[in-house]
């Protein structure tokens, strides 16, 4: 009887988080997202209408990588990932550090740092833009009064694509701050006091106990960064469109183009290259960065 | 003493400064341009407009283009809160048998919640599948993938929150006769209410200021959401700043209110989903 009684028990647990609760979301994701997924490594190896298809083998491969402007857009992305990711983490602690001390009005500081992650990327784009208009724009007016004369920041070759790097860290770098907030504010409070016991400076402090114990922070924003730098595609989109030239071209607004222009099996493989980019670079990574951690 | 203190409104101000120089002038650049008159935005200067036309320029940018705007927001808002509605249902669901009953799809599952957080998605062959289902250009489709691309943020969010609820308290609903449905809707799901707010406020933020999804899978006039219809006045006020400004301020004033009232939980989702990620 008592036996029994268990038994039911024990079906009555089990059945009270029935399977049946992941069908809703496995269905919208399994079908919208993975099925594509997987479609995409066919349809990148095929020339396509979208209601014909013919089978080309590996070409649209071998003309991403041998197209000047398809290669272009490979390299920009990585150039775009790295700067981006690298300023933010830098920026982020260096803020991080500066809004967990002992400042003045300390939360408008933080809501001002953060407010331009809430707002649109268009708008944004738009907006920097016009700033960075090479004869009207207020930087170059702001540059002018120092008596020098600013560049053309979006139409010249030289300057776009880093141009438009700095407006996304301008963009991004309150949630690498917040981040770090997070981060530097679990450390206990006794390192410091220890590290102060020892005589340790200011300097030091950092190097030997904000740096190491706010590592989970770093890697956050190192991989958080570096899979929104490998993918972005609007801001990029907004300000120059890929030009002047390909010079700001990266992956995904190639994939977008390639779409425009209806070469939707070359845009397909553009996102085949994409999706290895990013799996390629993140995952070692992230696993070698927590690795790391567990050991330390 | 009074070194120390100097030092402290050194630094203060100093930051202060910078912060307003770097990160707040150029808001106001779209404030004051957003009320000046065409010739005078055109100039492009940082300046207060020597005239304000704040109730002209709105009204311009609400009509252009008869009423696009307002089709534009209706469609955004619609997009936005059907689409939130769903990742938070179906994501506690996810999150709540995740985190409670442990199988051998576990290990799979989480795998797909990276897959999802990670993987740029596959667009092109996404746009043929929307056409076969008939769902491409149309709002359905649009909100359908936005769920699908959110979710495992939504997830990872609930499963993490969903852990510290002891479960005792599930015990004692089921020895009370509860079924799973009255379970997770009645006791559970009231209880998720601090972090499904965080759900709610970044994933509106996110999927209101989305672009690149609308701009493939909802192409078309009729269809405008409030970012595609910013990035065509782009190209068609070219010549009227001021408008293009107004058009910005009108589309930051939602994600500004949410920030007012929100700015803890956007604040903690961002950086506990990140952190989990």
């Amino acid at each position: 009887m008592t036996t029994q009684n268990k038994k039911g028990t024990r079906r009555a647990f089990a059945a009270a988080y029935p399977s049946w609760f992941y069908l809703p979301a496995a269905v919208i994701f399994g079908i919208l997202f993975l099925f594509p997924t997987f479609a995409s490594l066919f349809f990148s190896l095929t020339r396509w209408t979208l209601f014909k298809y013919s089978f080309i083998g590996l070409d649209n491969f071998r003309q991403f990588f041998s197209e000047p402007f398809l290669v272009w857009g490979l390299i920009n992305t990585l150039i775009y990932a790295v700067v981006t990711s690298g300023s933010k983490v830098v920026l982020g602690m260096l803020l991080g550090i500066l809004l967990t001390s002992n400042v003045m009005m300390r939360g408008l500081l933080r809501a001002i740092v953060f407010f331009p992650v809430l707002v649109s990327t268009i708008g944004v784009g738009i907006t920097f833009t016009m700033l960075m208009h090479p004869t009207n724009g207020l930087i170059n007016d702001v540059i002018a009064v120092l008596g020098v004369k600013g560049p053309a920041w979006l139409t010249d070759p030289r300057f776009a694509l880093l141009s438009v790097a700095f407006v996304d860290v301008w963009k991004g770098v309150g949630l690498a701050t917040v981040i770090y907030i997070a981060g530097i504010v679990s450390i206990p409070a006794e390192y410091y006091e220890a590290a102060k016991m020892d005589g340790a400076n200011a300097l030091q402090r950092f190097w030997n106990v904000t740096l190491p114990l706010a590592r989970p922070a770093t890697v956050t924003v190192i991989i958080l960064s570096l899979i929104g730098g490998l993918r972005s595609f609007d801001l990029i989109w907004a300000m120059t469109k890929g030009g002047p030239g390909f010079t700001t071209d990266v992956v995904a607004s190639v994939i977008y183009k390639q779409y425009q222009a209806g070469f939707y099996g070359l845009s397909t493989a553009g996102n085949v290259v994409l999706f290895v980019l990013v799996a390629a670079i993140v995952v070692p990574l992230s696993f070698f960065l927590n690795r790391r951690e567990v050991e330390a | 003493m009074t070194t120390k203190k100097l030092r402290y409104y050194a630094t203060g101000i100093l930051s202060l400064a910078v912060a307003c120089v770097v990160f707040v002038v150029p808001f106001l650049f779209i404030i004051v341009n957003a009320l000046k008159d065409k010739p005078e935005a055109a100039r492009l200067h940082f300046t207060w407009p020597t005239e304000t036309h704040l109730w002209e320029n709105l009204v311009a940018v609400v009509q252009a283009r008869d009423y696009m705007l307002i089709t534009a927001f209706i469609n955004s808002i619609v997009l936005t809160v059907v689409a939130v509605t769903g990742l938070v249902v179906f994501g506690a669901m996810v999150g709540f048998v995740l985190q409670r009953r442990p199988s051998r799809w576990s290990g799979l599952i989480n795998f797909m919640v990276l897959a999802g957080l990670i993987m740029p998605p596959a667009v092109v062959p996404t746009i043929w599948l929307l056409q076969w289902l008939g769902l491409f250009k149309t709002l359905s489709g649009l909100i359908l993938i936005e769920i699908a691309y959110s979710l495992s943020f939504s997830v990872l969010l609930f499963r993490a929150f969903i852990a510290t609820i002891p479960r005792e308290l599930d015990e004692a609903a089921i020895l009370e006769g509860a079924g799973p449905f009255t379970l997770f809707f009645r006791v559970v799901l009231p209880l998720l209410k601090p972090v499904a707010v965080t759900v709610i406020v970044v994933q509106s933020v996110a999927i209101f200021n989305d672009f690149t999804n609308p701009l493939y899978y909802l192409p078309g006039a009729k269809n405008a959401t409030v970012q595609l219809t910013l990035f065509n006045f782009q190209s068609m006020f070219n010549t009227s700043y001021n408008l293009l400004f107004m058009n910005i301020l009108i589309i930051t004033i939602p994600p500004l209110i949410m920030f007012l009232f929100f700015n803890r939980q956007i604040v903690e989702g961002m950086t506990a989903g990140a952190v989990k990620g």
